[in-house]
């Protein structure tokens, strides 16, 4: 027996637990979260097994199927379910499974007060089932199935206090978003099995290398693709969903909506690697919606009071680097799967910190009313601070060696390109590094830093200063905190030694030579740290220096649309809702009027007839008597008739 | 004169019967114009026989009587039955099937 | 007998005319009987017709089961129902008189139609088919040819008896009163004990519409038929007190007054004029043995 026909534990457990947390229902409710970590716990354990029999191995036999049972089989198409552990899959499942035991563990003391913790768990336990079967799937029907199911676990955690009809209506918008996005994935599956006849990713991948399908065609397929991982992941224009997706419990937006689902859109650009290299035009239109949203992001997190709202945009902003340096082709896969690990780490120690502080200052979001709670809260501002350099990319926190890395290879000229996409890629990301540093130490000023604007005295109480007992949270969330925050400081670093990361994930995106970006590294590291270190001077002069007033300045016109979202939803509204409900109401109307007219006009006309003839069922046996021997003359008459 | 006299009184006879079974309303009536129509069919039964040189006309005539007799005991049976629970003979009045 | 004769032509034209007449009394008769008359009259001459077309047997089989058996089966019936407004020609469904009358006419006007145009061959005639006699020809066919309809139509017959004894059976819900049980509930009701004397018992003369009298010479008006006193028809009670009679009885003792009928009080006159003019009479209204006349009266042929 190998290690790797351990592979379908990994989601058989976690599936398992999530299975008896519901069904046992209240008779699980004292144990049922410690089942949950356990779950998520086994879960990790396997992967790092997997990970260690992986290393064992050289490099090309670092693909592993396993087949599971035979799906589909229908004529000549035959599917097999099955799990591939590849060096992508892999790194994927580690960061799932630790990050996600990690906010189990965390979630136990901070869902401790709420009745329904145990079904928490169960979705937690689902989710992380649904995310391994994503990424561990060898098809892109079973990467499908994934995929639905994190949107189902999403939605549920979302809406977990369905109660709040804004949380609610929250849950359903994060839903409708993600449907758009399967829409893509489902015709993106259509379409390459009208093309190649099969759906797992290797005759996929031989398929495509053959030249068996047009690059128009490849262009189409990865433009649906690119929609699917727009929707999962939060990318211009199906970037709305996220921000209201903070209704759901902080541990879930770290998780969830920062550190994993989110990133489901990065893994299948990159496992649809294939897909894309053959359509250039595809790579470039990825690459501008991750720079757009990139930028979109970071200006309005610029502008959000609500701390976990603000890291939702940088979420989204962060994401932006990973699809903009997926775009960027193989030299990007690497980059954009390494940015993506890194941030799972920091933005869920972040989430966990905004977790923590929302802890301490009752369940309030709005960070005007924060700040100086550094200490008050020691362990929370260290490790929230530890994230904060990360994200800045300061080095040598794990932030700069992925970011710094995305940034330069923004700066290559892809091969047979015209060279103005690397300045203005580069520049992009590079502006967008200072716009991250100002916004993101903001946030940090504002919360920790700066004076006080609430009151633990009830004497001095008011609206403007509310009252507050700001504590440091139980030792089952600041660990995992601290965890993360190590992680935040050195898992870059680790990684990235000797090249380890890029070599470890050749087997998938295969190998790129060096390319010379248009500037010299050096210049760009230095311009980079030139931005940060702007953005972080701004944004200390004006959040940490000058006190922050605790009602928001009406600002600038761009302020205030960041603030509401760049008008994302109205303009949703205005494009999408609006004529889509008039669309249905006329057909509302027009199956009403027309379809239903017909219909009910041959019902009435046949309750009509019926009236008439009801004249006839007169109960008279005389008057039946008549009808037949009249219709017996009648018929008499019409067929002698001719023959007279 | 010729066979197809006998026809014709046949057929007269035929709807009378059948008129009357229309037109009265007594039961017991109706139901002798039902026995009228078979008497005439009757007619007509053994008229072609003779025209046709074939007693098996006659015979069928002879089975009608026969069923025309079991007809009329079930019949009278039935008007008898209806007239103890509802007294009345009227073939209007049985008229429970409507609505 | 091949092309009917003369004589045959003549005889059917006679009962042609009495069968449609008889017919057409059925569509009109008042009463139900008349209608069942006609129709015994229609099926007679019917027989006389099958006699002529060369079907004796059936001729003979028509008289004995249908004016015989089915039409006094009907008969019965009617006399078990009785009168009933159904008997009325009045029609009471809108339309239904037209309809009627249409659907009739139109039946007989297409059954003519077809039977006069219609092309027949030439009139074999029974003569060969009854060369052994018809019932003989008949009874060969029936029971050659027709055996099993003749069994089913036997099964039939059977059938149909007991559908009938079926139909007409009746549940009894109560327990049946006997004699006992109603002598007492006579006693329990405390009303007449005995059985009701018949009418005209005692009294002067013995018809169905006078009542009795009972011995002190009072009439019992319920011994008359409740028939007769639902239409009407009973004799005035008053005029067969005793009273009345004493005086009838002095009356004819006295021939001076001779007027039997005002004298009797029958029914015509309704008038009691010996009570009217009692010192007229001047006959002795007192001391009559009234047992002793009544005697007398019932002796006196």
């Amino acid at each position: 027996m190998t290690v790797t026909s351990l592979a379908p534990l990994l989601v058989a457990v976690p599936l398992a637990s999530a299975a008896i947390l519901l069904l046992l229902g209240r008779a699980a409710d004292r144990w049922g979260h410690w089942l949950g970590v356990l779950a998520s716990a086994a879960a990790f354990v396997v992967g790092a097994l997997l990970l260690t029999d992986l290393l064992g191995r050289d490099a090309a036999d670092r693909v592993v199927d396993v087949h599971l049972f035979d799906w589909i089989t229908v004529g000549r198409f035959d599917l097999a379910a099955g799990l591939r552990i590849d060096p992508l899959s892999l790194t994927f499942v580690l960061l799932v499974t630790f990050v996600g035991t990690l906010i189990h563990l965390y979630s136990v003391a901070y869902m401790a007060h709420d009745a329904a913790r145990r079904r928490f768990f169960a979705y937690l336990n689902l989710f992380i089932a649904a995310m391994l079967i994503l990424v561990l799937a060898d098809s892109y029907l079973l990467l499908f199935v994934g995929w639905e199911g994190v949107g189902l676990a999403s939605y549920l955690l979302i809406g977990f206090w369905n109660h709040r009809t804004e949380y609610a209506v929250a849950a359903k918008k994060a839903f409708v978003a993600n449907r758009v996005g399967d829409i893509g994935l489902l015709v993106a599956m259509g379409l390459l099995f009208s093309q190649l006849g099969s759906l797992d990713f290797e005759s996929v991948t031989a398929g495509v290398e053959s030249g068996a399908v047009s690059t128009g065609m490849l262009t189409a397929i990865g433009l649906m693709l690119l929609l699917a991982a727009c929707g999962k992941s939060a990318q211009f224009p199906l970037q709305s969903w996220l921000g209201d997706a903070m209704a759901g419990p902080t541990p879930v937006s770290a998780l969830i909506h920062a550190a994993t689902m989110v990133t489901a859109g990065v893994y299948l650009i990159v496992r649809s690697a294939p897909v894309f290299e053959g359509a250039p035009t595809a790579q470039l239109i990825v690459t501008i919606v991750g720079a757009i949203t990139l930028v979109l992001g970071a200006i309005i997190g610029c502008a959000k009071d609500d701390i976990k709202k603000g890291l939702a945009a940088s979420t989204m902003s962060q994401i932006g680097y990973m699809v903009l340096a997926a775009g960027l082709g193989p030299i990007g896969y690497a980059f954009a799967i390494f940015h993506l690990v890194t941030h799972g780490f920091f933005k869920a120690g972040m989430f966990l910190g905004a977790g923590s502080v929302m802890h301490g200052m009752d369940d309030t979001t709005d960070m005007r009313h924060f700040g100086a709670l550094r200490t008050s809260m020691t362990v929370t501002w260290a490790t929230f601070g530890l994230g904060w350099l990360a994200i800045l990319g300061v080095p040598p926190f794990s932030g700069f060696w992925s970011k710094d890395k995305i940034i330069e290879a923004a700066f290559v000229v892809p091969e047979g390109a015209a060279e103005w996409r690397a300045w203005v890629f580069g520049i992009v990301a590079l502006v967008g590094a200072g716009i991250t540093a100002f916004y993101m130490s903001r946030m940090f000023f504002m919360t920790f830093h700066g004076k006080a604007r609430w009151t633990d005295s009830r004497a001095q109480a008011s609206d403007e200063r509310p009252l507050r007992h700001p504590h440091e949270s139980p030792w089952l969330m600041t660990i995992p905190m601290i965890v993360l925050a190590v992680g935040s400081l050195g898992l870059g670093f680790v990684l990235q030694l000797g090249g380890g990361f890029t070599t470890w994930l050749e087997p998938v995106t295969g190998h790129v030579e060096h390319h010379e970006p248009v500037l010299s590294v050096p210049v760009i590291q230095i311009a980079t740290l030139l931005a940060v270190a702007i953005g972080l001077v701004l944004a200390w002069r004006q959040y940490g220096a000058l006190p922050v007033p605790t009602t928001a300045p009406q600002g600038s016109v761009l302020t205030r649309a960041a603030r509401v979202d760049m008008y994302q939803d109205t303009v949703n509204d205005a494009v999408l809702v609006q004529p889509g409900q008039y669309l249905t109401r006329s057909l509302v109307y027009g199956d009403r009027s027309v379809v239903d007219g017909a219909f009910t006009g041959l019902g009435k006309l046949t309750v009509g007839i019926g009236q008439v003839l009801r004249r006839l069922q007169s109960g008279y046996a005389r008057q039946y008597a008549a009808t037949m021997l009249f219709g017996l003359v009648v018929l008499a008459i019409v067929v002698l008739a001719p023959r007279i | 004169m010729s066979l197809t006299h006998y026809l014709v009184l046949s057929g007269i006879l035929f709807s009378i019967g059948a008129a009357t079974v229309l037109l009265r309303r007594n039961a017991i009536i109706v139901f002798m114009g039902v026995e009228l129509m078979l008497n005439a069919s009757n007619l007509a039964l053994v008229t072609f026989s003779r025209l046709h040189g074939n007693l098996t006309g006659q015979v069928m005539a002879f089975f009608v009587m026969v069923v025309a007799a079991a007809e009329v005991v079930v019949g009278l049976a039935i008007i008898v039955s209806i007239f103890r629970t509802r007294k009345s003979a009227s073939v209007d009045d049985i008229n429970l099937l409507k609505s | 007998m091949n092309d009917p004769s003369t004589a045959e032509a003549v005889l059917f034209w006679v009962l042609a005319v009495v069968m449609v007449a008889a017919a057409a009394g059925l569509l009109f008769a008042r009463k139900a009987v008349h209608a069942a008359m006609s129709l015994v009259l229609v099926m007679i001459c019917l027989a006389f017709l099958y006699v002529t077309q060369g079907a004796p047997f059936l001729g003979v089989v028509q008289v004995v089961v249908y004016t015989g058996a089915i039409m006094m089966l009907f008969l019965f019936v009617l006399m078990l129902v009785g009168v009933d407004a159904s008997d009325s020609v009045v029609e009471t469904i809108k339309g239904q008189r037209w309809v009627g009358w249409l659907a009739g006419i139109g039946l007989a006007v297409v059954l003519i139609g077809v039977l006069t145009r219609a092309t027949y061959p030439a009139v074999t005639g029974l003569a060969d088919a009854n060369a052994d006699g018809n019932p003989t020809g008949v009874a060969r066919i029936i029971f050659g040819q027709h055996v099993f309809g003749l069994e089913v139509v036997g099964a039939l017959l059977v059938i149909a008896a007991l559908g009938a004894l079926v139909l007409t059976h009746r549940t009894r819900l109560k327990k049946l009163i006997k004699q006992p049980e109603r002598q007492a509930l006579r006693m329990k009701a405390g009303t007449r004990v005995t059985p009701l004397p018949a009418p005209g018992v005692y009294a002067r003369h013995n018809a169905m519409d006078v009542p009795a009298l009972d011995p002190h010479g009072n009439p019992i008006e319920e011994s008359v038929p409740r028939v007769l006193r639902i239409r009407g028809q009973e004799a005035g009670t008053a005029s067969y007190h005793a009273d009345t009679y004493r005086r009838a009885v002095t009356a004819v003792a006295d021939p001076v007054d001779s007027d039997p009928a005002v004298l009797l009080g029958t029914e015509e006159s309704g008038a009691t004029p010996p009570a009217a003019a009692p010192g007229e009479t001047g006959g002795p209204l007192t001391d009559v043995d009234l047992g002793a006349a009544s005697t007398k009266t019932e002796t006196e042929p």
